[in-house]
C-alpha cells in the first residue's frame, strides 16, 4: 500500500515574526496543509543557503523561508541579507533545473497567522502541481550508471577466479594518524 | 582517535495538553516511532507535561535513566521552552541539553487529518531527537540591569507607570512630545461610570509627576534613538526648543496677556481647535509642567523659512513685551535649539495611546459640513468647565433671536464612528458606549435638551456599567438601535427645517426613521497613533494587523513585548478605558521592576562565536553586524566577536564563506541534523 | 626489501595533475628513490592486465587525478582501489569534480552533440558519435563509454586523502609524499592543505576594508585591476574567502582573483552556496531591482561558483536532466 503522494516542505521560519504567526495561526485554529514542517531559526539571515540546498537535496519538494517585513527585522537588517541571497539563490536554482516556485521567500510578521495558512496551502497547491523534486531518487537513477559496471565487474572476477592475494605484502611503513 | 563520546541516552515526553494535542496526533504512536530511533533510552506520552508532576517525571528519569537528552514534544517553545529548560536542569542536566518540538500549535490546532497530523509529529520528533545529539552545554548569562526607567507618553498610562515606579524608588524618566502631560484624560470633563471630574483625579497626579523627586519629566520632547538591549539601553530624546528656559519659568504667565497679540488667534490643540490661543501659550491652566510655550510658526519674533539646521529664523522684529513682562526672570530666550539628551536606561514602558478616529471619513454623517455636527472629544471640551465656552454647550452654528449663541435643545449621539465597520476599523472601541451615555448625561445636565442615542449594540461590560446604562434609561434619554444612515439638512417636514435629520432604521421597531436635532455628537473610535509605525521600529516592537502594538501574549503576558525589557501600557496597545489603562501601567511597572529588583537578566546563550584557528580574515562579516559586534584584530589578521554585544541573530554564520562562525544553539550541523530529521518520513 | 609501490593514474582531466609530479623537478628523483611506480600511464608503458595481476591491496598509494566520467575511468577507479592501501584523489577533478563536472550542466546527449555536431570547429559530416563497440577484421573491441553524469572519485570509490588544486602545487605534493612515507597521517578523508580559507595567505587581504558594501560585480576581463589590492574590495568575485588555502595564493599573486580550485573548508557542505552567501549578504541594496541589478554581475553563478565543485556540491547536477 503505497500513500499517495504529497509535497515535502522545509520551512525555515524566524522566531520573532514569522515563527510567532505560525504560533497564532495556531492559537486561532487556522487550518493548513500538513506538509509543512517548520525549523525555527533566530533570524531569517541566519538561513544558510546550505541549509536549502541540503533540504532539497534530501527530499524536500519546496523550501519556505519565513521572515520579519522589510524595516521589521527584529535583528535590523537580517532580513534584507537573506532577500539578497534569495535573489541570487533563485536565479541559481533556475539554471539547476529547479522551478523557482520549489523556493519561497516571505515576509510574515507575528500578527499575520492568516498569512501562514494561505502561504502554506498556497505552496502546498503549487508543489502538488508541479510534482516531486525527488532529489534523493534522483540520486539513485543517476548512480545506476555505476551499478552497472558493478555487475559487469563481478560477473567477469566470478569467471576468472579469485585474484591472487597471496603474494607479499608490500613493504608497509608504520602508520600513525595524526 | 578521540576519546569515546559519552553514550547518548535521549528521554523524549510526549504531551497530550489534554485533549489539545491528543485529540488530533496519536501521542502514543508518536512515543513508540521515536523509541525506535538511535540513541533514545525512553519515550513517553503524558497527560500535561507541564504540569508539576510532568516536570518531575523529567527529573526522575534523569537520575534513574541516567538521561543525557531530553526532548518534550508538546505547546510553541515559546510558551514552555523555559519551563521545561527549568526541569532539565532540575534533574541535574544543563538546560540546554533540552530540545522542544511544537505539535500543538504547529500541527494539532491546525491540522484535520488525524494520521497526517501524527505522522508530522513523528517528523518534527524525529528532527529534535537528531538535533539535541548535537546540543552543547551552554552557560546563561546574567547581563545586569540598569535601575533607570524611561517612559515613554504622558497620558494617565505613563503618569501612572512613571508614579508606581517612582514611589517605589526608581529613576524614571518621563518624555511627552506634547507641551504638558496628561494626554487624552486631560481633555476629559467627566469620567465614567463615576462621573468624578477627571482634572479632579488626574491633575493632583500630573503634579505630583512634575515635583517628584525621582521623576525626570522632558515634555515636548522626542524619543529619536534607541540602541541596546534589556537592562541596557541608550536612549536618545529630542527636547525641542519651547523658547522657554525651563528653569526659569515660574508659571506665572504674566507673559500671555502682555503677548503684542492682545487676543488669541491661534488655533487651540488642545481645546480641539474651539478655542482660540496666543503664539505664548499654556496648553490648560492645570499643565505640567507649569510652563509656557512660544509657537514660533506664529510668533512675531520669528520670520518664514528656517535655518539650516531646521531650526527657525529669529527676526528680532517684535517688541517683545513678552520678555519685558517677564522681567528678571529672563525665562524667554528665542535663540533656543532643540537639544538631544541622551540617557542609559534598563528599561522602557511605552504608552504612547491612541488618536481618535477622524469623523471626516464617514462623509454620510456630515462631520466638517455641517458646522452642528461635533466630536466626542469636542464635546468633552464643550461641557467642560475651564473649556473654550466655560462649559456652557452652545452650537457652532445659529444664533438665538436676541444675537446671543445657540443652546441645542435635542441632541443626536451616533455610536461605532469608524469602529466596527469593515470599511474603517473592523474593532470595537470599547469605550464609545460608555462614553457616549457619559456624555449624554452631562448634555442633558448642561442644555436638558432631548438626547438621542443610535447605536449598534449597546456594550457596558465594566463594573457599574450597566448600572449606568440603566441610570440612561431612567434619566430619559432615549436609545434607538440601528446604525445610521445619513445625517442630512434636507428638510422634509416643517419641524426638520433648520435642523439635522438623522436617518436610521430603528432595528427594534423595523421602521425607517428621521430624527431631527440641533446637534449631532460622533461618537469616534480609537485608532493608533499615525506614526505607531514609526514608533514599533524605534522600540523594536511589532504591531497586529490593526497598527496596534503588539503583546508578548494575549493573556499571559499582556504587558510584554517581543523585546525583553520593552513594556507596554495603555491604548497603544489596543482600545481601552481608563481603569484597564491604570492597570495596566501598574502591571507594566510592576514587570520593569522585576527586571530591576532581581538586578539582572539572563541572556539566552544564543550568541555566535569565530573559530579563531579557522578564520581566514576575509572580513566578510564585519559589516554584516548591526550591533558592531564583529571586529577585525589588526595585529593578528582576524575577525572577533565581542559576545555582550552579540544578539545571536546568526546572520554572520550564514554568511561566513568558511563556515568558521559558530552560533551557540543554532549551529550548522544542529540544523543540517534538524533538515534530515523532519525529512525522515515515509 | 622492495620498495613501497606507487601508481599514477589519470582520468577525466587535462594532464595538468601529471605535469605538477613533473614540476616536483629534483625533488621527484627523492621520490622515485622511494617508491616504485607500478604505474603512469602518462610517462611510462603499463599495461592495465599487469595493474590487474596485482595482488590486493599490494600499491602502497595511488594519486589519481581527474574526474570520474567514462566507464573505463570507473573501472580503473575501482580497481586501482582494490590494488592500493591508499588511495588518493589528486587534484581538482578528481575530489570535486574539476572543470570536466561543468558537464554536469548539460545531458549526455547535448554534450555529444555538441562535440560531434555542432561544433564550429568540428569537420564531421558523417556526424559520426563514439561507438560502444565495432566489428573490423572480425574482431570486436569494446570502447570505454561516456557517462551522463561527471563524478568526483569519491563518489565512486572510497578514498582515503584528497589533495587538492587544479592543479595541487608542488609543495603540497612533496608534503603529502613526506606524510605518506613517513606513517604520518591525518585521520582518513583529510584533505592535505590547511584547514583555512585563501585569505590567510593572500598578500591582498590587508588591503579589504571592513564596510564592504557591493553596488555591482564586475568579472576579470571587464577591467584592469589594482595589483595589489583585495578583488573583493574591487567589485570582483573571488572565491578566495570560500577557498582552501595552501596554494601560496598563486592566482591572486598574478593579479587573477580566486576561482577555487581548492575547495571549501572541511566545515563547508557546498562551496557555492556559501560563497553566494558571503557575496549577497554585502550587497548595499534593499530593494529586489537594486539587488537584482547589483546581482546581474554574476551571469552565470553555476560557473562562478562551482567551477570547480559542481560534482560535489549538494545538487551535483543540474535536476533535469536524464539518469
Amino acid at each position: 500500500m503505497t500513500k499517495p503522494w504529497t509535497p515535502r516542505i522545509v520551512a525555515f521560519f524566524c522566531n520573532w515574526c514569522t515563527y510567532t504567526a505560525a504560533d497564532l495561526a495556531g492559537v486561532s485554529r487556522l487550518k493548513y496543509a500538513s506538509n509543512v514542517r517548520v525549523i525555527r531559526l533566530m533570524c531569517s539571515g541566519r538561513v544558510d543557503p546550505q541549509f536549502i540546498l541540503d533540504a532539497l537535496a534530501r527530499g524536500a519538494d519546496g523550501v519556505l523561508i519565513g521572515g520579519c517585513h522589510p524595516g521589521d527585522c527584529h535583528y535590523v537588517e537580517g532580513n534584507y541579507k537573506m532577500l539578497r541571497r534569495f535573489e541570487l539563490l533563485k536565479r541559481m536554482l533556475v539554471d539547476f533545473g529547479i522551478e523557482p516556485q520549489r523556493v519561497r521567500l516571505e515576509w510574515i510578521s507575528a500578527a499575520e497567522g492568516e498569512k501562514v495558512k494561505t502561504v502554506i496551502n498556497e505552496m502546498t497547491q503549487q508543489l502538488q502541481a508541479l510534482g516531486p523534486l525527488g532529489m534523493p531518487q534522483k540520486f539513485t537513477a543517476w548512480d545506476q550508471e555505476l551499478e552497472h559496471l558493478a555487475q559487469a565487474v563481478q560477473a567477469r572476477d566470478a569467471a576468472a577466479g579469485p585474484c591472487p592475494t597471496h603474494a607479499a605484502p608490500s613493504p608497509t611503513p608504520e602508520v600513525v594518524h595524526v | 582517535m578521540s576519546a569515546k563520546k559519552e553514550e547518548l541516552r535521549i528521554g523524549f515526553y510526549v504531551c497530550h495538553c489534554g485533549h489539545n494535542i491528543a485529540s488530533m496526533v496519536d501521542c502514543v504512536a508518536v512515543a513508540r516511532s521515536v523509541e525506535k530511533l538511535p540513541g533514545v533510552a525512553l519515550a513517553r506520552d503524558y497527560k500535561y507535561m507541564c504540569s508539576d508532576p510532568g516536570q518531575v517525571l523529567i527529573q526522575q528519569d534523569i537520575r534513574e535513566h541516567k538521561l543525557n537528552r531530553i526532548v518534550v514534544a508538546s505547546c510553541s517553545p515559546l510558551l514552555h521552552e523555559h519551563t521545561f529548560r527549568g526541569a532539565t536542569e532540575a534533574g541535574g542536566l544543563n538546560p540546554f541539553y533540552f530540545h522542544m518540538v511544537n505539535i500543538r500549535e504547529h500541527d494539532s490546532w491546525v491540522h484535520t487529518d488525524r494520521q497526517e497530523a501524527t505522522e508530522k509529529a513523528k517528523a518534527l520528533a524525529e528532527a529534535a531527537i537528531r538535533r539535541v545529539a548535537h546540543h552543547k552545554a551552554l552557560e546563561i548569562k546574567k547581563v545586569p540591569i540598569h535601575p533607570d526607567v524611561l517612559v515613554v507618553g504622558g497620558g494617565i498610562a505613563g503618569i501612572h507607570a512613571a508614579m508606581t515606579l517612582a514611589n517605589a524608588g526608581k529613576k524614571v524618566y518621563l518624555v511627552e512630545r506634547e507641551p504638558s502631560i496628561g494626554g487624552h484624560m486631560a481633555k476629559f470633563d467627566k469620567t465614567f461610570p463615576t462621573l468624578d471630574c477627571a482634572a479632579c483625579i488626574l491633575t493632583p497626579k500630573m503634579s505630583e509627576v512634575g515635583s517628584h523627586p525621582n521623576i525626570t519629566l522632558w515634555t515636548y520632547s522626542d524619543v529619536t534613538k534607541v540602541d541596546g538591549y534589556v537592562g541596557n539601553y541608550t536612549v536618545q530624546v529630542k527636547r525641542k526648543a519651547r523658547y522657554i528656559i525651563e528653569d526659569l519659568c515660574t508659571g506665572c504667565q504674566d507673559c500671555i496677556p502682555n503677548c503684542v497679540f492682545k487676543e488669541p488667534k491661534f488655533t487651540d490643540d488642545f481645546n480641539e481647535g474651539l478655542g482660540k490661543r496666543k503664539p505664548v501659550y499654556i496648553p490648560f491652566p492645570q499643565a505640567t509642567p507649569q510652563v509656557v510655550v512660544i509657537d514660533p510658526e506664529v510668533c512675531l519674533n520669528f520670520k518664514r523659512g528656517k535655518n539650516p539646521d531646521g531650526s527657525p529664523i529669529v527676526s528680532d522684529k517684535c517688541k517683545k513685551t513678552c520678555v519685558e513682562a517677564c522681567g528678571e526672570k529672563n525665562a524667554i530666550d528665542f535663540t533656543q535649539k532643540d537639544e538631544l539628551k541622551e540617557i542609559k536606561v534598563g528599561n522602557i514602558i511605552v504608552c504612547t495611546g491612541f488618536k481618535t478616529f477622524d469623523a471626516g471619513r464617514v462623509p454620510a454623517y456630515g462631520y466638517g459640513t455641517y458646522k452642528n455636527v461635533y466630536t466626542s472629544l469636542e464635546i468633552e471640551r464643550l461641557v467642560n468647565a475651564s473649556g473654550p465656552t466655560g462649559g456652557e454647550v452652545i452650537l457652532r452654528e445659529g444664533k438665538n433671536p436676541d444675537g446671543s449663541p445657540k443652546t441645542p435643545k435635542s441632541i443626536g449621539i451616533i455610536h461605532c464612528v469608524g469602529s466596527r465597520d469593515k470599511k474603517t476599523n473592523i474593532w470595537c472601541s470599547r469605550v464609545c458606549c460608555m462614553y457616549s451615555m457619559k456624555l449624554a448625561h452631562l448634555l442633558k445636565e448642561h442644555t436638558d435638551a432631548e438626547l438621542y442615542n443610535f447605536y449598534i449594540d449597546m456594550r457596558t461590560p465594566g463594573k457599574g456599567y450597566e448600572e449606568f446604562y440603566n441610570k440612561l434609561l431612567e434619566e430619559g434619554t432615549h436609545f434607538i438601535r440601528g446604525r445610521v444612515g445619513e445625517v442630512t439638512d434636507w428638510a422634509m417636514t416643517p419641524e426638520e427645517e433648520g435642523k439635522l435629520v438623522i436617518r436610521v432604521e430603528d432595528t427594534l421597531a423595523g421602521v425607517v426613521r428621521r430624527i431631527p436635532v440641533d446637534m449631532v455628537v460622533l461618537a469616534t473610535g480609537l485608532e493608533p497613533q499615525a506614526d505607531a509605525g514609526d514608533v514599533r521600529r524605534l522600540f523594536n516592537m511589532s504591531c497586529g494587523g490593526d497598527g496596534w502594538f503588539l503583546e508578548r501574549h494575549p493573556k499571559l503576558a499582556p504587558v510584554n513585548t517581543f523585546t525583553d525589557g520593552v513594556f507596554l501600557a495603555g491604548c497603544c496597545q489596543g482600545p481601552k478605558d481608563i481603569p484597564d489603562t491604570v492597570a495596566q501601567a501598574g502591571a507594566a511597572a510592576a514587570e520593569a521592576m522585576v527586571l530591576i529588583d532581581r538586578g539582572y537578566v539572563e541572556q539566552e546563550p544564543n550568541t555566535a562565536f569565530i573559530l579563531d584557528q579557522e578564520c581566514s580574515g576575509c572580513k566578510s562579516c564585519i559589516p554584516l553586524c548591526p550591533y558592531t559586534a564583529i571586529l577585525f584584530d589588526e595585529e593578528r589578521k582576524k575577525a572577533y566577536i565581542n559576545e555582550a554585544l552579540c544578539k545571536g541573530c546568526g546572520t554572520c554564520v550564514g554568511a561566513c564563506p568558511s563556515s568558521s562562525i559558530v552560533q551557540n544553539l543554532f549551529e550548522d550541523s544542529e540544523i543540517f541534523s534538524e533538515i534530515e530529521g523532519v525529512l525522515s518520513y515515509d | 626489501m622492495s620498495k613501497p609501490k606507487v601508481a599514477f593514474y589519470w582520468c577525466a582531466s587535462c594532464g595538468g595533475c601529471e605535469e605538477t609530479v613533473v614540476d616536483l623537478a629534483e625533488d621527484i628523483l627523492g621520490v622515485v628513490e622511494k617508491v616504485d611506480i607500478v604505474l603512469w600511464p602518462v610517462a611510462m608503458d603499463f599495461k592495465y592486465k599487469d595493474v590487474a595481476a596485482l595482488p590486493d591491496k599490494s600499491i602502497f598509494a595511488t594519486l589519481l587525478n581527474g574526474a570520474i566520467r567514462m566507464s573505463e575511468q570507473e573501472e580503473l577507479a575501482v580497481l586501482l582501489r582494490r590494488k592500493s592501501q591508499y588511495l588518493i584523489a589528486y587534484g581538482a577533478c578528481a575530489q570535486l569534480g574539476g572543470i570536466p563536472a561543468l558537464a554536469n550542466q548539460f545531458s549526455r546527449e547535448q554534450v555529444l552533440k555538441f562535440n560531434y555536431e555542432d561544433c564550429p570547429a568540428l569537420a564531421n559530416e558523417a556526424k559520426t558519435r563514439p561507438q560502444a563497440q565495432f566489428t573490423e577484421a572480425g574482431r570486436t573491441p569494446h570502447l570505454s563509454q561516456l557517462h551522463h553524469v561527471v563524478r568526483t572519485l569519491d563518489q565512486v570509490v572510497d578514498v582515503d586523502f584528497y589533495i587538492p588544486g587544479c592543479p595541487p602545487t608542488p609543495n603540497l605534493t612533496k608534503a603529502a609524499f613526506e606524510a605518506l612515507l613517513s606513517g604520518k597521517l591525518p585521520p582518513k578523508g583529510a584533505v592535505l592543505a590547511p584547514d583555512i580559507a585563501l585569505c590567510d595567505e593572500c598578500e591582498r587581504k590587508a588591503t579589504k576594508p571592513t564596510d564592504v558594501a557591493f553596488t555591482e560585480f564586475k568579472r576579470p576581463h571587464q577591467g584592469l585591476w589594482d595589483s595589489g589590492k583585495c578583488f573583493l574590495a574591487q567589485g570582483v568575485v573571488c572565491m578566495g574567502p570560500a577557498t582552501r588555502s595552501g596554494c601560496g595564493a598563486a592566482c591572486t599573486s598574478g593579479n587573477m582573483p580566486c576561482t577555487g580550485c581548492f575547495g571549501p573548508t572541511s566545515r563547508v557542505r557546498d562551496q557555492g552556496a556559501k560563497m553566494l552567501s558571503s557575496l549577497c549578504s554585502n550587497v548595499a541594496a534593499k530593494d529586489v531591482a537594486g539587488i537584482q541589478q547589483a546581482l546581474a554581475g554574476i551571469p552565470d553563478p553555476v560557473g562562478t561558483f562551482y567551477r570547480y565543485g559542481l560534482a560535489k556540491s549538494l545538487l551535483r547536477r543540474r535536476v533535469d536532466l536524464p539518469a
